[in-house]
């Protein structure tokens, strides 16, 4: 990063040009594991942006006074205590929806997405851009965990935020809902769809390949 | 503040201030939030005893269960070795729970007595009835017992014939999301309402078979299906339903009221 980055770059860059999810591929384990309905997916992905704001926010207000030597355990534990924080209002708040959500609110804790922004981010950039930044990679997530919260709601249930969209055929509709949509492997499906169409879109998330064949070898010996 | 960021005591500064600030944070949101939480669990508690009852479904607002729970269903303690009704014990006040800790109103189980895996049974415990026009139709027993990672807390809901199920289910574990946690599915909840718990004898017979139950077995009423891929939380539910319609649960309660009448 040779310029200063904008707000408005660190705020959208993510949702496409840089996708947590899609480019770099990290908080899948939740992507796939809250995702079978949207209103699991929606709190999820408010969850893990406030979390990500404020520990960038906190981790960039004191980033001068953070040792070298113990700064990975300086910032795990001040994710670790906005996540407890969330999780307890969570729990007063909405209690049937922390129940659903049972151990992935505690898992942002481990959340990639997190601990990759404060380390790259913000460490190095004043406390209000780190906030932002934040934010837009929790809009990063939440953009992916949504689509996926919408298409396998949508196909697996029948489903929006629990209202029935298609008749479903057990209720003498027209609509049989495909059930793998609502198992956590098809997340994984539709994530490689996705990313499939994002870098098709934009060719320059493709990656290059890590080994090239050399002329005159069958593909046989390649392996 | 100009002293080398790197040096030990700076370090130590730092790590030390950090923990204090992000622990009073921490303990504050928790302190703050308790009373909301322990509302929670309880109307938790009261809405998982109307479902396994079989007359609140999960869409309940938190008003309605309560005026539902407080019209439909009346406590009462119950003292487990003798089986009878203790009355001047407050079921609303009495935590069994807490009282399965304190060894004043609790006891040990041998190795042998402890299928549940429970470690110490209560002397006193609260048991619920559903009443309809000033007629009991069915009691909800709590029951708990360890499964794989967690003891799974639950009731059992039963007809007045003390042995037609109405209803089981759990509303507190920490089992295997997907595998052991499957204990939540309404459709494994589904197979148990009808089936009988004892035999004409009088001694606890319900299993929970292994690769599915047999329709054609003349035991078919007193079989459910094991749930698929957590044979120790199957175990589990499985032991702890033996040992509370043992002579250690509420064996002597249960006969008491086969006797009387409810």
């Amino acid at each position: 990063m040779a310029q200063k980055p904008t707000v408005k770059e660190v705020l959208f860059n993510p949702v496409f040009d840089n996708n947590p999810i899609g480019l770099q591929i990290l908080g899948i384990c939740s992507a796939l594991a809250v995702t079978s309905n949207l209103k699991t997916a929606m709190v999820m992905a408010i969850a893990l942006s406030l979390v990500t704001a404020f520990s960038n926010l906190f981790i960039a207000m004191i980033r001068k006074q953070i040792p070298g030597s113990i700064r990975m355990i300086v910032q795990m534990v001040i994710i670790a205590s906005l996540v407890i924080v969330v999780d307890q209002v969570l729990k007063a708040y909405a209690f049937s929806l922390a129940k659903q959500l049972s151990v992935f609110v505690g898992l942002i804790i481990t959340n990639c997405i997190v601990m990759g922004r404060a380390e790259a981010f913000a460490m190095q950039n004043p406390p209000i851009l780190s906030f932002w930044d934040g934010i837009g990679n929790g809009l990063g997530y939440s953009a992916m965990l949504l689509s996926l919260g919408i298409v396998r709601e949508l196909f697996g249930a029948g489903k929006l935020f629990g209202i029935e969209i298609l008749h479903l055929a057990k209720d003498g509709g027209w609509y049989v809902p495909n059930g793998l949509l609502l198992l956590p492997p098809s997340a994984f499906f539709l994530i490689g769809l996705f990313i499939w169409a994002l870098r098709s879109w934009k060719k320059g998330q493709v990656e290059q390949p890590t080994f090239r064949m050399a002329p005159q070898v069958s593909e046989k010996e390649a392996y | 503040m100009s002293s080398n960021k790197e040096s030990t005591v700076r370090t130590l500064l730092v790590a030390l201030s950090v923990s204090l600030v992000a622990s009073v944070f921490v303990a504050g949101a928790a302190v703050s939030l308790k009373p909301v939480q322990v509302e929670n669990r309880l109307l938790d508690k009261q809405r998982s005893i109307l479902a396994i009852a079989g007359i609140g479904g999960a869409n309940l607002s938190s008003k309605e269960v309560k005026e539902l729970f407080n019209s439909r269903i009346k406590a009462q303690v119950v003292d487990l070795t003798t089986g009878e009704y203790v009355a001047d014990m407050d079921p609303i006040t009495f935590d069994p729970l807490k009282a399965s800790k304190d060894p004043k109103l609790s006891r040990a189980l041998s190795g042998e007595e402890d299928k549940a895996q429970i470690k110490r049974r209560e002397q006193f415990t609260t048991v619920y009835m559903l009443e309809e026009d000033g007629k009991t139709t069915a009691l909800i027993l709590p029951i708990r017992g360890y499964g794989l990672w967690s003891t799974l807390h639950g009731f059992l809901a039963i007809k007045p014939d003390m042995n037609t199920v109405v209803g089981l289910g759990f509303y507190q574990h920490a089992e295997t999301p997907g595998l052991g946690g499957e204990v939540d599915n309404p459709k494994w909840k589904a197979l148990w309402p009808g089936k009988t718990l004892f035999d004409e004898a009088g001694k606890p017979n319900i299993k929970i078979v292994k690769g599915g139950v047999d329709p054609a077995s003349p035991e078919v009423g007193h079989q459910v299906d094991a749930l698929a891929g957590a044979t120790l939380t199957s175990k589990g539910v499985d032991h702890l339903l033996q040992f509370w319609l043992g002579e250690q649960g509420f064996g002597p309660y249960l006969a008491k009221l086969r006797n009387q009448g409810v």
